[in-house]
């Protein structure tokens, strides 16, 4: 019989349960290459390219563009020329029955989920993955993130560590109360999620003003910095897209938001529907608000950095690497240059502000080495 | 009934009730005359001959009380303490009247004093006092409310609903029918089927019948239900009898009157002159006092009507503005 | 985060406000259950369990039920909203309205214009409508064209149990009267509601799905049934923008539009009887604003001009449906087009 590979829903990140395909690139008839690019998969978080796992001929697109479906549903059909309609059809068949039948087992094992703990800094919501014995990951977003930011990133480093994405205050499922802004204050609270968790030390991945953060925290809390991995950080220099801030505090409607989060990336088609969908109902959620304009008042006044850090990152005694996109639009590369010489720095082209989803395998090795000590 | 309390009244109570009445009965005389000349838009309903009915009932209300009031509001107006000068440039449609010339007569009001307005919907207003007295029952201002309501109203079903409710939900509300004798031109004594006291007990509520042609009757009569509305014991009723001088509108021939019938009210059974008799037969105030309140009332009332008529209508912008607090 | 039923949206709603907020109080027949008999207090919450556990968690002084008294406690709640109260009544079935009108229409809706601007009404009347529960002709009615079509009040119709609690947040937290429609076929409906109070402001449309060669203006539960025609029409090649007001009023007309100038065609499902309904409002206003872009005549799927039947396969044919939604966008797809204004 003619080999027949199904396409199905993508997982994207750990917490991901369902998605749409945005756009077929490919219609029916016509072949495929292994890796080639043939649709694109739009989640809450994220748009990104569908990848086929097999060659052939691209037979049947089984899910139409807009309608959502649980992850491991089939959205199309892969087969070798010679494959009949009628073997498709009952391939096809075959795969539904099962799939309606394995799917309540997967849904219990599937989805790790977001899960909080109170800490005398407040509520912390964080996503945790990977072995509890291995050393620890530490990841922190950036303004207007959340967890879901590292949903590519830490999947890859959650097999060789005990990896935990956190909510900053007034983001995500974590505390809206924001008392105090400055990065001391936002280290302390990193620092106590870490207490919560039991994490004596750990290797922080901080993104953009959760750069500034991790570096605070590597100057208030040496000792239990293994290492800092700093992507697009706030801190090194006074420039700041004011304009994202702005817009992304101000924006109401999807139009508007779409164009603010569309200047984060290198490829405006990661922006989809659903992930602006995403962001206005965080930004809804009571105290949001007050806190992005707290945070931005006191982190970005006059469109200026205000905490420069350049100097607490010199005295950080563990490695340090700096990953920016070339095609950064929020806080402009150059801010890497001048760095003392022991700090690594890593340029990536075709990426912008969020080389940690733009390019997640490549950043995901950078931080295995670093935290490897290679 | 003896009203031993009314007349423990001080002086300066005295005067205030004098100078109300008064107030009210010069506002409303000029108001029939401005309206005569077309000086004033729309429709007016005059409270005249009644005055004794608002002001003793208001007389123990503070601003933390309300009032629901009818069509027939100038004179519940007044004396909740509104401000003259307002009321008349609101009646003549002016940019600085009491509501900014939006309302009119018949929706003159001033929430912020506890004067919820009068109301263009016979049985309206009842409804509305139950709110207030819910509200002050809720927040525990001590607060009551009372529902002034005509004989036509009374038989409105949300009348009957409101008594209901306020039983129920044991609310500071008093309900006072003001039946002047005449729904529009249909005569009360046919339309209220039944006893409208016996109604209010029905209801689960004392109700008393008073004259409301006797400041002080009515001053009495209220002083239980105003307790029993403060204690928390729930709602009351009063049925007071009155007569209105004017017609159910202004222009209203008032055909369906008997003739003679409203100059004989005037000469034989005028609040504000029973009053005056009453107090200057005891000696409490002399008519000289109460001759300098008659002129000064006139002078406020002339200056209101002035400063009215040289006031602007509301601009352009007026007509669009104040539907919502925000929109969207 | 979790999957809340669109009952369980309005109830947290309400329960999250009243716990921010001690004016907040609601009244209603049976919204707690049981007054005064000898059984549970807080029996029903309401007929269909929206409120259950609201009296219980804030006392009768917070939730008041009432006999059967529409005009008296509906306007009772006009007057407590002047005072300082922010009530929230429930008008159960909004085929009630009949006996409560007049306190809605000319008490809340005018005081603040009558009385020029002194005064607020910060009332919410949340009210059951829609057909499909058999419920037959005086239980199943769409009356939201009424209550817009009067200034001062503001009508929200939340298509899905997040739009219904961010959108019933909002209401309480608003200053003027709020009439909140909420469709008795979708308490049952799920999806994931944040378990953190937030808002949805009024006056602005979501756009549920994006496409190209037409859009569809869907009202409350007409809004599932636009997607489920959109799904279909996309197997067939044809991409639908679906538009969900959230609020009839106010409108937001300018999404309307800039949508009908990218599409040039638009299909209005309305499930309030044809005359003078919403879909006939905008497409009034569409038509006057927006004529050079329209490509074809606009489609208004509405019931037929009847009251509701009671039998299922009657009410089943006056309910528009996913079938009629693509028939219609078929024929807006075929229409000649028009010649572009020179």
């Amino acid at each position: 019989m003619a080999k027949i590979t199904a396409l199905t829903m993508p997982k994207f990140g750990l917490a991901m349960t369902e998605g749409m395909v945005a756009a077929w690139h490919k219609q029916p008839g016509e072949s495929v290459r292994q890796g080639e690019e043939i649709a694109d998969i739009e989640t809450s978080k994220i748009t990104s390219a569908y990848e086929s796992p097999a060659a052939g001929v691209l037979r049947r697109q089984v899910l139409a563009p807009g309608e959502m479906v649980p992850v491991g549903a089939l959205i199309g059909v892969i087969a070798e020329p010679e494959a009949t309609e009628a073997e498709i059809d009952a391939f096809i068949a075959d795969f539904l029955a099962k799939f309606e039948a394995e799917r309540t087992e997967a849904e219990t094992e599937a989805a790790a989920n977001p899960e909080r703990v109170e800490t005398p800094a407040g509520l912390v919501q964080y996503l945790a993955a990977g072995p509890a014995d291995a050393p620890a990951i530490v990841f922190i977003h950036g303004f207007g993130g959340d967890l879901n930011n590292w949903m590519f990133l830490q999947p890859l480093l959650a097999e060789r560590f005990r990896t935990v994405a956190l909510d900053l205050p007034g983001h995500g499922g974590s505390t809206k109360a924001l008392k105090q802004p400055e990065p001391p204050a936002l280290a302390r609270f990193v620092l106590a999620a870490m207490d919560a968790l039991g994490i004596g030390a750990a290797h922080l991945v901080g993104h953009s003003m959760g750069g500034a953060v991790a570096i605070a925290i590597g100057q208030e809390a040496s000792d239990r910095t293994l290492s800092l991995s700093l992507i697009s950080p706030a801190g090194l220099g006074s420039e700041i897209n004011a304009d994202f801030i702005r817009g992304f505090i101000e924006a109401k409607r999807a139009r508007q938001l779409n164009a603010v989060l569309q200047s984060l990336f290198a490829d405006p088609a990661l922006v989809g529907r659903e992930m602006v969908e995403n962001v206005l109902r965080f930004k809804r959620l009571d105290g949001v608000e007050a806190a992005l304009r707290t945070l931005a008042d006191a982190h970005f006044p006059g469109g200026r950095q205000a905490y420069l850090l350049r100097e607490a990152l010199a005295r950080f005694p563990g490695p340090v690497q700096v990953i920016w996109g070339a095609q950064d639009r929020i806080i402009p590369p150059a801010h890497a240059e001048g760095l003392a010489e022991a700090v690594r720095v890593h340029r990536f082209e075709n990426a912008g502000h969020m080389a940690h989803m733009e390019r997640a395998a490549e950043v995901a090795r950078l931080i295995a080495e670093l935290a490897g000590g290679r | 009934m003896e009203p031993s309390r009314a007349l423990q009244l001080n002086r300066e109570e005295l005067l205030r009730a004098y100078r109300q009445m008064r107030t009210i009965r010069e506002f409303e005389e000029r108001v029939h005359t401005e309206f005569s000349s077309g000086a004033i838009p729309g429709f007016v309903h005059l409270y005249a001959g009644e005055e004794a009915v608002a002001v003793g009932v208001c007389m123990h209300l503070t601003e933390r009380d309300c009032i629901a009031s009818t069509h027939r509001g100038h004179g519940h107006c007044i004396a909740k303490g509104c401000d003259v000068k307002g009321m008349m440039a609101e009646i003549f449609g002016r940019a600085d009247g009491l509501c900014g010339g939006k309302g009119g007569s018949m929706h003159i009001a001033d929430v912020a004093k506890g004067m919820l307005g009068a109301n263009g919907i016979v049985g309206g207003g009842a409804p509305l006092a139950c709110g207030a007295a819910l509200a002050a029952k809720t927040l525990k201002t001590g607060g009551v409310a009372v529902a002034f309501g005509g004989d036509g109203a009374s038989n409105q079903g949300t009348t009957a609903e409101s008594m209901n409710l306020a039983t129920v939900w044991k609310l500071p509300v008093i309900f006072v029918l003001e039946d002047n004798g005449y729904a529009e031109s249909t005569a009360s004594s046919w339309s209220i089927g039944g006893d409208a006291v016996k109604r209010a007990e029905g209801f689960g509520m004392p109700g008393v019948r008073v004259d409301g042609h006797d400041f002080f009757a009515v001053y009495e009569a209220m002083h239980d239900p105003i307790a029993r509305a403060r204690a928390g014991e729930g709602p009351s009723f009063l049925h007071v009898k009155v007569n209105r001088y004017y017609g159910h509108f202004e222009g209203d021939a008032q055909t369906y009157r008997a003739p003679g019938e409203v100059q004989r009210l005037r000469a034989e059974m005028d609040c504000i002159e029973r009053f005056r008799k009453r107090v200057t037969e005891a000696k409490v105030l002399e008519e000289k006092d109460l001759a300098a309140i008659d002129r000064e009332v006139l002078e406020l009332i002339e200056e209101s009507v002035r400063a009215a008529k040289a006031a602007a209508y509301p601009p352009p912008p007026a007509l669009l503005s104040d539907v919502y607090v925000s929109y969207p | 985060m979790s999957k809340k039923s669109f009952r369980q949206a309005v109830n947290e709603a309400l329960r999250q406000e009243m716990e921010r907020d001690p004016t907040v109080v609601l009244m209603g027949e049976d919204v707690g259950g049981g007054m005064g008999a000898p059984g549970e207090d807080d029996a029903w919450g309401g007929p269909l369990g929206v409120t259950k556990g609201l009296m219980s968690q804030f006392g009768r002084e917070r939730v008041l039920d009432t006999p059967i008294t529409e005009s008296a406690f509906i306007g009772a709640a006009a007057g407590a909203a002047l005072r300082g109260l922010r009530p929230v009544a429930e008008l159960m079935f909004v085929d009630f309205m009949g006996v409560c009108f007049d306190q809605i229409f000319n008490q809340a809706a005018k005081f603040r214009y009558m009385f020029g601007g002194t005064a607020k009404t910060p009332l919410v009347i949340r009210t059951m409508y829609g057909a499909g529960f058999r419920a037959a002709s005086q239980h199943s009615q769409c009356l939201y064209p009424i209550f817009t079509h009067v200034p001062g009040l503001k009508v929200v119709i939340p298509s899905s149990p997040y739009e219904a609690k961010g959108l019933l947040i909002q209401a309480i937290r608003d200053d003027d009267p709020v009439i909140f429609f909420e469709h008795k076929v979708m308490y049952d409906d799920e999806e994931d509601v944040p378990d953190e109070p937030y808002t949805i402001p009024f006056g602005e449309a979501r756009f549920v799905r994006e496409g190209e060669d037409v859009t569809i203006v869907a009202i409350g539960r007409m809004v599932q049934m636009a997607g489920k025609a959109a799904d279909a029409l996309a197997k067939e090649g044809i991409s639908c923008t679906v538009l969900d007001p959230r609020t009839t009023s106010p409108l937001d007309l300018q999404s309307i539009l800039e949508s009908v100038e990218e599409t040039g065609r638009l299909v209005i499902v309305d499930e309030a009887n044809p005359r003078c309904n919403i879909a006939t409002d905008i497409s009034a206003q569409v038509v006057e604003q927006a004529f050079d872009a329209l490509k074809a005549p606009i489609r208004m799927v509405c019931p037929p001009h009847t009251p509701v039947p009671f039998s299922p396969a009657l009410e089943d044919a006056f309910i528009p449906s996913p079938e009629k939604i693509a028939a219609a966008v078929r024929s807006v797809m075929a229409s000649p087009t028009r010649q572009a204004a020179a």
